[in-house]
């Protein structure tokens, strides 16, 4: 807790945490939006979601090292994530859809334990990053230093945020997504191909982990066991921010960001994680008492 | 009357093979010890899962725990070496009921998914925070005292431990299903609000049958850290991703909600996974996973479960969940 009082010594290192803190939190809503899509959807919850996100950084790191400059990296981990995820639900995950829910959640945890441990066997448990070559900027007399790269990241997260959302709102595709989201049995009554629509949902989901892993490759690190985080994160953004809202998601992922670095300075870097972990059995409690008064519960 | 002497004489001749085993094949008896873990996990999860339909991916906290407090009373009560383990093994026991109960106040009131979710980031913010806690040696983990008797004598030892723990828990648990204990918690696995509104007090119930599981889990623990000798945070204690989809994933594959899936489940995983770790060196967590899909999709229903549906006639009174014939009357 001594890191406390140097908090108050130096208010300036909030401004840091907090910057890094938001810049990351762009990233988490991108796969947190890709788990609400499915859910919302599908009616499937995914715990895999940490796995694509890996995958997509792996994706981009290959290409770095083949001479790719990591931010063309995103698009084509999105472009090839999307077409892993489709393949996917054609295998596996159309068995669970419309069953019970604790299936969809053991199945895509047996997946998720199945993708890292291949990614172990095929890439090494190294870690690993894809250099971007982007200065680092200094403000305040370099008391708070804001990489070029995270900048750039999160910009792109934002891009591909408001690319999602013109597709869902204007393409046909997106329309039969949104139909199917509102009544399954309505839209097949309607025409629409919900087998086509569910692949291409679970589809867009990799894809936004995979751009969102490529976004991680580029900034941070990467290494096979990575994913478990990245799901309990995206699961707690989707708790608090519910299943529709892009902004709120958005606003969730960059809240979250933010807490989980005070905390990482606060409580030590060793506890970071048990931070994000306990933050996720917290806030469902915290969910659980809040319905309890009007005698509601999560559903 | 049939079945039940069926039962009792299937149940002596196990019990009479496990006694013998140590003698019969003493290279396996570490092996075989882990099946008794593996069944204790299994029951211990079915209570849950099985019988009252709380998916919980958490329950592996008790089993850390347990382990981490026999260890800590081992390494500070400066008594001899059984004394201690013994009062180890009751700590560990009182404390995973009182976590259980705390926790379960709490999460209990979650349902389906949520539930799952949370005590799947139970299960892990307790690995991670075991892993930097230094009070009880945080990421290099605790070694438990050497054992004083003869080489070898340590596996026998913990062997019988383990097969009476084992026992325990099944007779216990046997005797909690065929009561009102059981009636409660299965009407709520089958309507928790109709449940409720019968005028059961749902969550005593809920959280009863967690402390039950969290007895035997903090128990086995203490034991399993001892005949292990050394506890990781992450690996042995808190292992999520290792025992704690195991115990779901053994008793799916044997059946829940039924009293001997679990047990079946628990020896045919075991066997299977020793055999990958045996044949597949390198790659057995990636079978494991590929294992863990199979049995999710297209065995849903378990071992049991589907003799049950091949062959209901066999399974008497006990199990008869079959849809009341169309034309009613009586």
């Amino acid at each position: 807790m001594s890191n406390l009082q140097l908090l108050f010594d130096a208010p300036i290192l909030c401004v840091q945490l907090l910057v890094d803190g938001i810049l990351i939190g762009a990233i988490f809503a991108l796969a947190a939006y890709g788990m609400a899509l499915v859910w919302g959807v599908m009616n499937v919850v995914t715990i895999c979601q940490g796995e694509f996100v890996m995958l997509g950084g792996y994706t981009a790191y290959f290409l770095y090292k083949a001479g790719v400059h990591p931010l063309f990296g995103v698009p084509i981990a999105a472009a090839l994530l999307f077409a892993f995820g489709w393949a996917l639900y054609r295998a596996v995950i159309f068995r669970v859809v419309d069953g019970d829910l604790f299936i969809s959640i053991l199945a895509t945890f047996g997946l998720s334990i199945l993708l890292q441990q291949l990614a172990n066997q095929l890439f090494g448990a190294d870690v690993r990053t894809a250099e971007s070559g982007f200065r680092t900027l200094f403000f305040f007399d370099g008391m708070v230093t804001v990489s070029v790269v995270k900048i750039v990241a999160f910009v792109a997260a934002l891009v591909v945020g408001v690319a999602l959302l013109v597709f869902l709102k204007r393409s046909r595709m997106g329309q039969a997504i949104r139909a199917t989201a509102q009544n399954a049995r309505a839209a097949r009554i309607m025409g629409v191909d919900t087998t086509r629509v569910y692949a291409a949902t679970f589809g867009l989901n990799a894809a936004l982990c995979g751009a969102a892993g490529a976004l991680v490759a580029m900034t941070w690190l990467i290494h096979p066991y990575l994913g478990l985080p990245y799901t309990v994160r995206s699961f707690m953004i989707v708790i608090l921010a519910g299943l529709g809202n892009v902004a709120v998601v958005l606003a969730a992922g960059m809240g979250l960001g933010a807490a989980e670095n005070f905390a990482g300075f606060l409580l030590g870097a060793e506890y970071q994680a048990a931070f994000v972990f306990a933050l996720l059995v917290a806030i469902l409690l915290w969910r659980r008492f809040w319905l309890g008064r009007t005698r509601r519960y999560l559903k | 009357m049939r079945p039940r002497t069926a039962s009792r004489w299937l149940l002596g001749g196990l019990l009479t093979l496990a006694l013998a085993a140590p003698w019969l094949v003493p290279a396996y008896r570490t092996q075989i010890s882990f099946l008794w873990v593996m069944i204790i996990f299994a029951l211990t999860w079915d209570t849950l899962g099985g019988q009252m339909g709380y998916n919980s991916f958490g329950n592996v906290v008790f089993f850390g725990v347990g382990m981490y407090a026999c260890a800590v009373v081992q390494r500070d009560a400066g008594l001899e070496y059984f004394p201690a383990l013994f009062l180890g093994m009751a700590v560990a026991a009182a404390l995973a009921v009182a976590l259980a109960a705390v926790l379960g106040s709490g999460l209990l009131g979650l349902r389906g998914q949520y539930f799952a979710i949370a005590t799947l980031g139970l299960g892990f913010a307790a690995g991670e925070f075991a892993s930097g806690w230094d009070f009880i040696g945080a990421g290099s983990g605790m070694v438990t005292p050497l054992y004083p008797g003869e080489v070898g004598g340590r596996e026998s030892f913990f062997y019988y431990l383990l097969l009476a723990l084992t026992v325990t828990t099944f007779l216990v648990l046997r005797r909690l299903y065929s009561g009102r204990f059981g009636l409660a918690i299965n009407a709520i696995r089958d309507d928790e609000d109709k449940a409720e509104a019968m005028g059961l007090h749902t969550t005593r119930y809920k959280t009863t049958a967690w402390c039950v599981s969290a007895t035997f889990l903090g128990l086995t623990g203490a034991a399993v850290g001892n005949l292990i000798g050394f506890i990781d945070p992450r690996d042995v204690a808190f292992a999520g991703p290792t025992f704690g989809v195991w115990m779901v994933l053994m008793a799916i594959l044997g059946g829940k909600g039924t009293l001997w899936g679990p047990v079946l489940g628990a020896a045919v995983f075991h066997v299977t996974q020793e055999l990958f770790w045996t044949y597949l060196l390198g790659w057995q967590r990636v079978a494991l996973g590929l294992l863990i899909l199979a049995i999710v999709l297209f065995f849903p229903v378990g071992i049991l479960g589907w003799a049950r549906e091949r062959w209901p006639e066999r399974f008497g009174h006990t199990v008869d969940e079959r849809p009341e014939p169309a034309e009613g009357g009586s």
